[in-house]
């Protein structure tokens, strides 16, 4: 055995063809480790397709935590004869390649080492049926995988048991496959490699789970009681997992659910739907993606203006138009604040993982009833659809659901006057009455056109610029209440911050670590709503120089920014990525250093960090 | 002239219904559509209908698109929640407060041009859903908002104002949604408040989806001589499709059928409908027969009017989607949040 071996820090990627059976057997992997108590962190890289294209799977496991991906590999299981040229070029040196070698090949790496399963050969001996031939080798290759770095038997047996419970002939057949796997390495090849795992202690109390799980959760625990949507990549596995849930959760004594799931015809009528709900009193969202959002842009301005509450989960993909369906991207940032014509402006809250999309996904309905107005919750592919771990969600019940000015039958009694879109508060947030509250009193007229406080359609400009003015000042009120911002002031005395939003938190902690271990002091500002908070502008006038980091083109961060608030614009940098993975910490050590290298005035704004973060 | 207050008055001896409210608390604001305005008859045969069948004005959900029709929904029920919404999508809007709760009346009312174009797929997927909506649409061949240009179920032959003919063949909603599989189905002309109100009156009772596609001539645009949506054009090719009458479940036992001369259709909450009929085919049941009259007679250049088709056993959406028996918008937090303990539960399925 080698004395360079090292314990829980390595990437294993998996290259595999689209809808060969692998996700489930890379899943099983991933659960396997986490399972360990390893920290992990899992990226599913798959094609906008049904079956037979490249589609990838990266673990990166790190006991330190470092878990943004990496840009290099250091076991590549490929099973891919398609891609092996690219896969072979992304093993670190000193890495490990592993391919099937039922069809022997040369490969021009002598700086890794290249080890050969006949997989396909032993499948076709052990298996006469062609589908379970194909299905099984998935399973041999996690079984050689698993002795050759050392992932815990006991526990990937317990995970198909599972599984596969009820299943005898399932389960078997499975740990067959495995045995076969393990079998050949025990045999053939001289294991384990260099870069091993072990059991830890690092997942305690935490869970692996992806955001679009998470939101649907934090829908069902919010109250939503109607959920419309239309299928879209990648947001259609939360409503499916809300409906999954509220199935079970929610079924009343007569056998019927308390909950209604409605797959619509296109995205106009899944908002419509979730928006005629929500006038008339039940919490109702929809979930969807980019293109979706496009398409409800003229019922969007409809919510803004008569002000109904409505959820809406976005899911962002790559853009622009249908762009890279199944990559991720933060390019929704303008579309969604400003979504439809005319003067209009949209809560956004930006959650960063699966943990925050429940929490926000329960705050977001009282904060749609509270400012009576759509709330848009930004997640992304990134968070969305890849398993997170995460620490364990929490409720705690007294916890009370905030219906904001929501009039009863019993208060209008008490009321003197009714009227829908008047501030008789001064925080600009009117009360609101939903269908048959009262016989005699609340009824009012709902409409997009220009309306009096008590909903009657005017053409007067002057009323109309009032109604405008107040759900301006309605905007403002909320900034308090939205989740304010994140900050870590590790280095007091630099003059350089930095300001995330959503998925590329993994990547900018890692990053900020090897920052400051270089000397490099970066405050850090994470923003997690819109309209910003009066702290996210006193953290851009605290300093100097302010990198935002977002993954899109066009800075719709730092535009937002700068259209909202009254600030220097010189001071603020963009730091850009959009090819729709999700980020590496490298990638934000690179473009920092560069340009505080060569800006002299960057330079001597920086001061070490007081603390490592 | 929404900024003419219309005077709270009320005869002493006006009579009242059922639940003792007058005509006039079934009324709205003043309509600021055209004089002869069609659309304003439609507006009282939905008043007479609510105000006979004695609902609640308050229990009623009053929705609409975008258009000249779409803004009558505040000049009928000033005690109902309304909802103008977005031009072609009342339907969606009405859809979701339908599944937020089950116990209103839905009323929508909709044009040609909302219905027929810009609205085609909601309307085709809100009859396939059996949404538990009376759907009015109040058509009259033309864009009056925008100054008269044709609209979808405009026929070919017909002309605009100016003399233009109309390139483009009609839409007929009434066929569109038999074959779409909607419950109940008629045709009416917002001139015949005789025929309209009975209908309506069985349309609000209908559990399911209800469509009534009203002829309802644009006084301003679409009424001259060349048209086929105009007053004269409607009255000259009626062709009446058997007459309807609403019978309340409390009067049925003293009403008397001719037999061999009348249908008489049970409705889910006890009432009957009773179709007369005017010739042996007229089967308002047998959809084959219906769609082929309505055909027949399209070619021959008429217009049927009447309870064209009827389906007493459809389910509803609710039913469809086994959605809790309360509205779902009167349940509590208590009922939906799962709660500390169960989230336990939950967070053991993801480790």
């Amino acid at each position: 055995m080698s004395s360079n071996i090292t314990y829980n820090e390595l990437v294993i990627k998996f290259a595999n063809v689209n809808g060969s059976g692998s996700a489930s057997a890379n899943t099983f992997c991933a659960k396997s480790l986490y399972r360990m108590g390893i920290p992990i962190s899992a990226k599913n890289i798959f094609p906008s397709n049904i079956q037979g294209l490249p589609t990838w799977y990266e673990i990166t496991i790190s006991e330190s935590e470092k878990l943004a991906r990496k840009e290099k590999i250091d076991v590549m299981v490929a099973m891919n004869a398609q891609t092996y040229a690219s896969d072979i070029d992304e093993v670190a040196s000193g890495g490990t390649f592993i391919y099937d070698n039922s069809i022997q090949r040369k490969f021009d790496r002598d700086d890794i080492r290249v080890i050969g399963i006949p997989i396909a050969k032993l499948c076709a001996a052990e298996y006469t049926d062609q589908r379970q031939r194909q299905l099984f080798k998935n399973i041999v290759y996690l079984g050689g995988l698993s002795l050759l770095i050392g992932i815990d038997i006991d526990v990937i047996e317990k995970l198909l048991s599972e599984q596969f419970k009820g299943k005898q002939n399932l389960f078997d057949a499975n740990i067959k496959a495995l045995t076969i796997g393990r079998k050949y390495v025990a045999d053939n090849i001289e294991y384990p490699l260099d870069k091993q795992v072990r059991k830890c202690n690092g997942n305690a109390n935490k869970i692996m789970i992806n955001g679009n799980e998470a939101a649907a959760l934090g829908a069902l625990y919010g109250g939503a009681t109607v959920a419309s949507w239309y299928p879209i990549t990648p947001s259609t596995s939360l409503v499916e997992a809300f409906e999954k849930h509220a199935n079970k959760l929610r079924k009343d004594k007569d056998g019927n659910i308390n909950a209604a799931v409605i797959q619509a015809e296109d995205e106009l009528s899944s908002v419509g739907m979730a928006i005629g709900a929500n006038w008339n009193g039940s919490r109702a969202f929809t979930s969807t993606s980019g293109p979706g959002v496009s398409l409800m842009g003229e019922f969007l301005g409809l919510a803004y203006f008569a002000e109904i509450p409505l959820v809406l989960f976005n899911i962002q993909r790559g853009g622009p138009s249908t762009g890279m369906p199944t990559r991720t991207q933060q390019s929704d940032i303008l579309t969604c604040a400003y979504a439809s014509h005319g003067d209009t402006k949209h809560i956004l809250l930006l959650p960063s993982d699966p943990n925050e999309c429940f929490e926000f996904g329960y705050k977001a309905f009282d904060f749609a009833e509270k400012f009576q107005t759509p709330i848009m919750v930004l997640s992304d592919l990134d968070i969305g659809m890849n398993d997170w771990v995460v620490d364990q969600f929490k409720w705690d019940d007294n916890y009370s659901h905030d219906r904001g000015k929501l009039v009863t039958s019993e208060d209008i009694e008490k009321l003197k006057s009714f009227a829908r879109y008047r501030d008789v508060d001064g925080d600009g947030i009117p009360y609101r009455t939903i269908p048959a509250t009262h016989p005699d009193y609340g009824s009012y007229f709902t409409r997009g056109t220009s309306h009096t406080d008590t909903g009657g359609y005017t053409e007067n400009g002057v009323i109309h610029a009032e109604m405008l003015d107040r759900i301006t000042k309605k905007f403002h009120t909320a900034k308090e209440y939205l989740p304010h911002p994140i900050i870590n002031l590790n280095s007091p005395k630099s003059k350089i911050g930095i300001i995330n939003f959503g998925s590329t938190n993994v990547a900018l902690n890692d990053a900020m670590q090897d920052l400051t271990r270089n000397g490099i002091g970066i405050n850090h500002l994470r923003i997690r709503a819109f309209p910003f908070s009066k702290s996210v502008v006193d953290f851009i006038n605290d300093h100097e120089f302010v990198f935002v980091l977002e993954q899109n083109r066009d800075a719709q961060m730092k535009k937002l920014l700068i259209s909202e608030e009254d600030l220097d614009t010189n001071k603020l940098i963009s730091i850009l990525n959009y090819d729709g993975m999700p980020l590496t910490a490298n990638f934000i050590v690179n473009n920092i250093t560069e340009i505080i290298n060569n800006n002299k005035n960057i330079k001597a704004a920086n001061s070490p960090p007081i603390k490592i973060v | 002239m929404t900024y003419i207050k219309k005077p709270i008055f009320r005869h002493p001896s006006l009579p009242t219904n059922e639940i003792g409210l007058t005509y006039r608390d079934y009324e709205g604001v003043v309509s600021t559509l055209c004089a002869g305005c069609g659309h304003d008859s439609i507006t009282a045969s939905i008043i007479d209908a609510c105000y006979e069948l004695s609902l609640p004005a308050h229990k009623i959900a009053k929705l609409s698109g975008i258009g000249c029709s779409s803004k009558t929904p505040n000049y009928f029920l000033n005690n109902a929640h309304g909802f103008n919404s977005v031009h072609g999508r009342m339907p969606s809007v009405a859809t979701g407060a339908n599944l937020a709760n089950r116990d209103l009346v839905y009323i929508g009312v909709s044009g040609d041009g909302d219905t027929a174009s810009i609205g085609l797929g909601q309307y085709c997927h809100a009859i396939r859903r059996q949404l538990n909506l009376t759907y009015i649409c109040e058509n009259n061949g033309t864009y009056g908002l925008t100054k008269g240009q044709f609209s979808a179920t405009n026929d070919k032959d017909s002309k605009n104002k100016k003399g233009l003919d109309n390139p483009f063949g009609a839409i007929d909603l009434a066929i569109m949604a038999i074959e779409l599989g909607a419950g109940f189905v008629a045709r009416s002309f917002s001139g015949d408040k005789e025929q309209l109100v009975p209908l309506l009156k069985s349309a609000l009772q209908y559990n399911g989806f209800s469509f009534i596609d009203v002829i309802s001539p644009c006084v301003t645009f679409n009424n001259h001589g060349y048209s086929t949506k105009s007053y004269d054009y409607i009255r000259e090719h009626r062709s009446l499709f058997g007459e309807l009458d609403f019978i309340p479940e409390e009067e049925t036992i003293n009403t008397s059928y001719a037999e061999g001369e009348t249908v008489t259709i049970k409705l889910h909450n006890g009432n009957d409908i009773s179709f007369k009929k005017l010739g042996a085919d007229h089967d308002p049941t047998d959809p084959h027969k219906v769609l082929n009259t309505l055909r027949n007679n399209r070619s021959d250049g008429k217009v049927t009017t009447g309870l064209l088709y009827v389906d007493p056993d459809k389910s509803d959406l609710h039913d469809t989607l086994n959605t809790s028996s309360k509205p779902l918008n009167s349940l509590s937090m208590n009922d939906l949040c799962p709660g500390g303990e169960e989230l336990e539960e939950i967070n053991n399925q993801f480790r």
